[in-house]
């Protein structure tokens, strides 16, 4: 019985898939960590007083946006780097660059959202004692939006975590990539894909339960 | 120590102050009343430029404000404000919402700060309450904080909008105590306020604003029992 259970096709599959968890986890941490901080500073940018900065913001999150990431990643992958500049990275920084690119578009608007949800009063009580406009930004309003930014900030990292399965089109070796190597090699297509969805679900689930309980407790 | 010429402010087509000339001296304590929308917040925000001046000049000290090579963060640390709805900062405690400006605009160090902090927490009677945050205050101690707050950064003239019309009845008292305080040890006051009380006792002017313009203004004793403007008039007949 054990054994049958320890030499069944479901079993047998997890130490490769657990190689591709780990580079998803990995595409998608380091993404949505650059990606914030680019996102950070689009979203600012977008709320910036100065024309040329905002314009660039929004055609950037527009463009972003408005193209599916397949054709972003293809983009980076062999348009951009080979036939461009003719430098050729390997699938994984062009998989990191994806996310990054495309959270941050989805992120400046969290960011946007978030820091015009704060109360105008605030800014104006900050000016009016002579904070600067940075100083007002970093003490004042950012440490209130943020606490707004979380939920949706997580909901990113579900929306980006299962983007990352795309990239088995450039042969990163995240998740589905490495699924699919398997069930090539076994023919056990059903149930590879099926431990495969539950390896997602192993993270997204719990996440988003999380998220939910922590948007109750910020009261946001 | 302020001096108005022809303001004039507009939003879009609204033209919102239509020429105001004015002069408040030190230690004045100058009570502002008029109807809703007549200007007053907008006035009282055009004097530490949380608007923008569309014409006209305001002079805080002799520097104009609407030059551009004045320096703007450092006039305003000279004027405190104290908003009707007490702006005051629920991510920092009580005590953190006085020193924070201290600390970042005059980069006094922390302990210097506290200091500062727990002296006029002191005054305004909220010793106890230094390590709360803002949102188990009642409104009228987070209007005392707001007021300590504007205070800590040692001002030399403080414009209060309407400080206490957020207020429940029973705790507009307490504001207007520390205010009374404040214009009794010399302090310079701009104050809108729908206090008539206040305004009579406390008010070396009242001013009074329609329209976007002052239609009168004089002793506070004279305004309020002989007006001589019909506006005025039937304002007060409102009111009072
Ligand atoms: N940011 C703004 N944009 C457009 N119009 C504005 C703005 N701020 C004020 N106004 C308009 O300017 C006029 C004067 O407003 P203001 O707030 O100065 O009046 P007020 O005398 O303070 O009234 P209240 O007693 O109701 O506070 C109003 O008609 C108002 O709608
Ligand atoms: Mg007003």
């Amino acid at each position: 019985m054990i054994d049958a259970i320890l030499e069944s096709p479901y079993i047998n599959s997890l130490p490769v898939l657990f190689e591709g968890l780990k580079l998803t986890v990995l595409i998608t941490f380091s993404g949505l960590f650059l990606g914030f901080i680019l996102g950070a500073i689009v979203g600012i940018g977008r709320l910036s007083k100065k024309k040329l900065v905002r314009s660039i913001s929004i055609v950037y999150i527009e463009v972003v946006r408005g193209t599916p990431i397949l054709v972003q990643v293809l983009f980076i992958y062999y348009g951009l780097t080979e036939d461009l500049i003719g430098l050729s990275i390997n699938s994984l920084t062009a998989a990191i660059i994806a996310i990054t690119i495309n959270a941050a578009a989805y992120i400046a608007e969290i960011v946007r959202g978030a820091v015009y949800s704060i109360e105008k009063g605030q800014g104006e009580a900050g000016r009016s004692l002579g904070l600067t406009e940075n100083d007002t930004m970093r003490y004042i309003i950012w440490p209130q939006a943020f606490k707004r930014m979380i939920p949706p900030l997580g909901n990113q990292f579900v929306i980006s975590l299962k983007d990352t399965s795309l990239f088995s089109v450039i042969a990163v070796g995240e998740l589905l990539y490495m699924g699919k190597q398997y069930y090539n090699v076994t023919y056990e297509i059903f149930e590879t894909l099926l431990m495969v969805s539950i390896l997602y679900l192993l993270i997204t689930i719990p996440t988003s339960v999380y998220l939910r309980r922590l948007e109750r407790k910020l009261d946001v | 120590m302020i001096t108005v010429k022809d303001l004039h402010k507009s939003f879009g087509d609204l033209e919102v102050l239509k020429g105001i000339n004015a002069d408040v001296k030190e230690k004045e304590v100058v009570c502002v009343i008029g109807p809703s929308g007549s200007g007053k917040s907008t006035f009282l925000r055009c004097l530490n430029l949380l608007e923008d001046i569309t014409s006209g000049h305001v002079y805080i000290n002799g520097e104009d404000l609407s030059d551009p090579n004045t320096n703007i963060n450092k006039l305003r640390a000279e004027v405190g404000m104290v908003f009707q709805h007490f702006n005051l900062f629920p991510h920092k405690t009580v005590l953190e919402n006085i020193t924070l400006a201290p600390m970042k605009v005059k980069g006094l160090s922390k302990s210097e700060a506290d200091d500062i902090g727990l002296a006029l927490l002191a005054k305004v009677g909220l010793s106890e309450k230094a390590n709360d945050y803002p949102e188990s205050l009642s409104g009228g101690q987070k209007q005392r904080v707001a007021i300590a707050r504007a205070l800590a950064m040692n001002p030399k003239v403080m414009l209060f909008d309407e400080p206490t019309s957020a207020l429940d009845p029973e705790l507009v008292g307490e504001v207007l105590q520390v205010m009374k305080d404040l214009a009794e040890e010399g302090m310079t006051m701009i104050v809108v306020t729908h206090e008539m009380g206040f305004a009579r006792e406390m008010g070396d002017r009242v001013i009074f604003m329609d329209e976007g313009a002052i239609q009168e203004e004089g002793d506070p004793n004279q305004i309020f029992s002989n007006p001589q403007n019909p506006r005025t008039q039937s304002f007060l007949s409102k009111i009072l």
